[in-house]
C-alpha cells in the first residue's frame, strides 16, 4: 500500500487554481522527490497535503486513510508533517522550545523525552545549541532544527520543502545523508528540491511538476538519464 | 525625597500595576492575532459592574468576585472571539478597528441601558484602611489591586513560558505557517488569547472597584492608556508592557504634581508616548517575541 496517495488533486490560493489535478503515489519507506521549475506548484502541493491549503477536488490518503478532510492538526497526528520552505521556525524561541512544539499531540507528547534524545543523536549540533534562540542559528542549523521539529511529531511521512535551499555544499551533503538515515529509521520522505541532480540520485521515485500537473515520473536513477530531465533541469 | 513626591511615586506604582494587567491583556491579543481591541476598556467596565452589583445586591466581596470572574470572563472572551472577532482575523486593520470600536460603543450603550449613566461607587468598610510608608500613605485597597494585578501578570507570563499551550500561543504570535506545520490549532489559540486578555482586563476592573467609581464611560480612558503602554513596551511584549505600565503610572502621578494645572495630568503620559514614537518606535523594550 502507498504511504501517500494523491488522486486528481486540485487546490490553490483564494479562488486562483494552482494545482490542476494529478496523481502521485509514494510507497512506504521510500524517498520521493518532486522537481520542477519555480512556480510549478511544488510548495502548493505540500501545503495541500499538510492541510494548510484546502483540497478543492480529488483525494489525499495516508497509508490508505483519507486525510483530505482533516485539519492540519489532525493530519500531524495522523502522521504526516511538513518541514516548510524557508524553515518557518519560531525565531525568538529556543531550539529546545522549537523542538517541543513539534510534539504537541498526545502520542508525540508522551514520547517527547525519547524523541528529543533521538533528534539530538541525529543532530548533535542542536544539543549544543539547545538554549539558543532559533533565529540566531546559522542556515544549516536552522534547517536541522526544522527537520528535528518535524521528527518530533513521530511522522510516518516527512515532507521536506527545499531542505538544501541556501546552504553551503558541505552542509547540503550532511542534510542529504540525514534524509537517508531518517528513511532507514522507517520514515517515508517526500522532498522538493532545486538541487535536482542530488535529489534524483537519492530518490527511489521522482515526479516532474509543471504548471500544477505531473509532466512525467519515474525511478530517480532513470530520471537522471532521461533526456527531457537532463535538458530542462540538469543543463546538459 | 519630600513626602509629596514619595506619595505620588507610590500611588503611581500602585495604579501602574493595574494598568499592567489591562495592557498585558491588550498586548497578548495583539501579539497572537494582530488585532487591537478598542473595546478592551469596556470589559474593564463590565468587570467593575460585576463587582459592584455582586457586592450591592448579594453582599459578595469584590475580591471573591475577582476569583469567580476569571473563568466567567474567560468564557465571555472565548465566545466573543468565536463569533464577532473571528471573521476579521487576518483582514485589513481598518475593518478590525471599525469592528472593535463599534463593539466598544455598543457595550457602552448597553451598560447605560442596563445600569444607567450614573457614576456609582462601592462603600466598603475596609476601604479607608491605609498603609504608612515613611511620609506617605497608601490605601490598602490600592495595595491589594497592585498585588492582584502583578500576581496575575506573573501567572500569565509563567503560563506562556512553561506550558505547551502557552508556548503554542507564543509560536502563533511569531510564525503563522510554522504553527500550522506543527499542527497548532490557530482558531483555538485565538479563542484562548482573547479569553485570557478579557479575563485580565475584567479582573483589573474588579480590583479597582473598592476605590474607583463605576460608570458606563469608564472604559475608553483605560483602553487609551493601555495602548500607550503597549507601544512603550513593544507591541506583543509582555514583560515590556508591565515595565511600561509602571512607568506610565508613575509619570502620570508625578506629572500631575509638576504640571501647572491638574487638568494637564495626562499630558505628561502623551508627551512620553510621542517621544517614544519619535525616537524608539519599536518600543522601549523591543517588539513581539522579545
Ligand atoms: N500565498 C499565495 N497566494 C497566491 N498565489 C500564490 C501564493 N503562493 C504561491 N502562489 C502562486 O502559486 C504558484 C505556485 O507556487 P509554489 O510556491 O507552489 O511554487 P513552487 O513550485 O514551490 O516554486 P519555487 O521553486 O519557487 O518554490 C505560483 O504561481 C505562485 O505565484
Ligand atoms: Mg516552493
Amino acid at each position: 500500500m502507498s504511504m501517500l496517495a494523491i488522486r486528481d488533486l486540485h487546490s490553490g490560493y483564494g479562488d486562483v487554481p494552482i494545482l490542476h489535478g494529478f496523481d502521485l503515489d509514494i510507497e512506504e519507506r521510500m524517498i520521493g522527490a518532486v522537481v520542477g521549475a519555480n512556480g510549478a506548484g511544488k510548495t502548493t502541493t505540500m501545503r495541500a497535503v499538510a492541510g494548510i491549503l484546502p483540497t478543492w477536488r480529488g483525494e489525499i490518503s495516508l497509508a490508505g486513510e483519507r486525510i483530505d478532510g482533516l485539519t492540519p492538526r489532525q493530519r500531524v497526528e495522523a502522521g504526516v508533517v511538513l518541514v516548510p520552505e524557508g524553515r518557518k521556525l519560531f525565531p525568538s524561541m529556543t531550539v529546545r522550545e522549537n523542538l517541543e512544539l513539534g510534539s504537541l499531540h498526545p502520542r508525540a507528547k508522551a514520547a517527547r523525552a525519547q524523541t528529543l534524545e533521538q533528534v539530538f543523536d541525529i543532530f548533535p549540533r542542536l544539543l549544543e545549541r539547545e538554549g539558543q534562540k532559533a533565529g540566531t542559528l546559522s542556515g544549516g542549523e536552522q534547517q536541522m532544527c526544522a527537520i528535528g521539529r518535524g521528527l518530533m511529531s513521530l511522522p510516518r511521512l516527512l515532507m521536506l520543502d527545499e531542505p538544501s535551499l541556501g546552504l553551503a555544499p558541505i552542509i547540503v551533503q550532511t542534510i542529504f545523508d540525514i534524509v537517508r538515515r531518517i528513511r532507514e529509521e522507517g520514515v517515508t520522505v517526500l522532498m522538493v528540491e532545486q538541487n535536482v541532480r542530488h535529489a534524483l540520485a537519492l530518490s527511489d521515485r521522482a515526479w516532474v511538476l509543471e504548471q500544477g500537473r505531473v509532466e512525467f515520473e519515474g525511478a530517480g536513477q532513470e530520471m537522471l538519464n532521461d533526456d527531457r530531465v537532463r535538458k530542462a533541469y540538469l543543463g546538459m | 525625597m519630600s513626602d509629596v513626591y514619595l506619595q505620588a511615586l507610590l500611588s503611581g506604582l500602585m495604579i501602574g500595576g493595574v494598568y499592567a494587567l489591562v495592557a498585558v491583556g491588550l498586548t497578548l491579543i495583539f501579539g497572537v492575532m494582530d488585532i487591537i481591541n478598542f473595546a478592551h476598556g469596556e470589559f474593564l467596565m463590565f468587570g467593575m459592574y460585576a463587582a459592584f452589583f455582586a457586592s450591592v445586591l448579594f453582599g459578595i466581596d469584590p475580591y471573591v468576585t475577582a476569583v469567580l470572574a476569571l473563568p466567567a470572563f474567560f468564557a465571555v472572551g472565548w465566545a466573543i472571539q468565536g463569533t464577532l472577532i473571528k471573521p476579521v482575523v487576518g483582514k485589513s486593520h481598518a475593518i478590525q478597528i471599525l469592528l472593535t470600536l463599534g463593539l466598544s460603543l455598543l457595550l457602552q450603550a448597553l451598560a447605560q441601558y442596563l445600569f444607567s449613566a450614573d457614576f456609582q461607587s462601592l462603600k466598603l468598610d475596609y476601604a479607608d484602611a491605609t498603609l504608612q510608608i515613611a511620609g506617605a500613605r497608601i490605601g490598602w485597597t490600592r495595595v491589594a489591586a497592585f498585588a492582584i494585578s502583578m500576581g496575575l501578570c506573573l501567572a500569565l507570563w509563567l503560563f506562556l513560558q512553561r506550558t505547551d499551550t502557552g508556548k503554542a500561543l507564543r509560536a502563533c504570535a511569531e510564525e503563522h505557517e510554522g504553527s500550522l506545520a506543527v499542527g497548532i490549532d490557530l482558531g483555538r489559540m485565538y479563542k484562548i488569547a482573547f479569553g485570557l486578555g478579557i479575563a485580565c482586563v475584567a479582573i483589573a476592573g474588579i480590583a479597582m472597584t473598592p476605590f474607583f467609581y463605576v460608570a458606563p464611560v469608564v472604559g475608553p480612558k483605560f483602553t487609551l492608556v493601555a495602548f500607550v503602554i503597549v507601544v512603550l513596551g513593544g507591541l506583543g511584549n509582555i514583560p515590556g508592557a508591565v515595565a511600561g505600565a509602571l512607568i506610565v503610572g508613575v509619570v502620570e502621578s508625578v506629572g500631575a504634581l509638576v504640571m501647572p494645572s491638574p487638568s494637564l495630568k495626562d499630558l505628561a503620559v502623551y508627551v512620553l508616548f510621542i517621544l517614544v514614537l519619535l525616537f524608539r518606535p519599536q518600543g522601549l523594550f523591543g517588539g513581539k517575541g522579545a
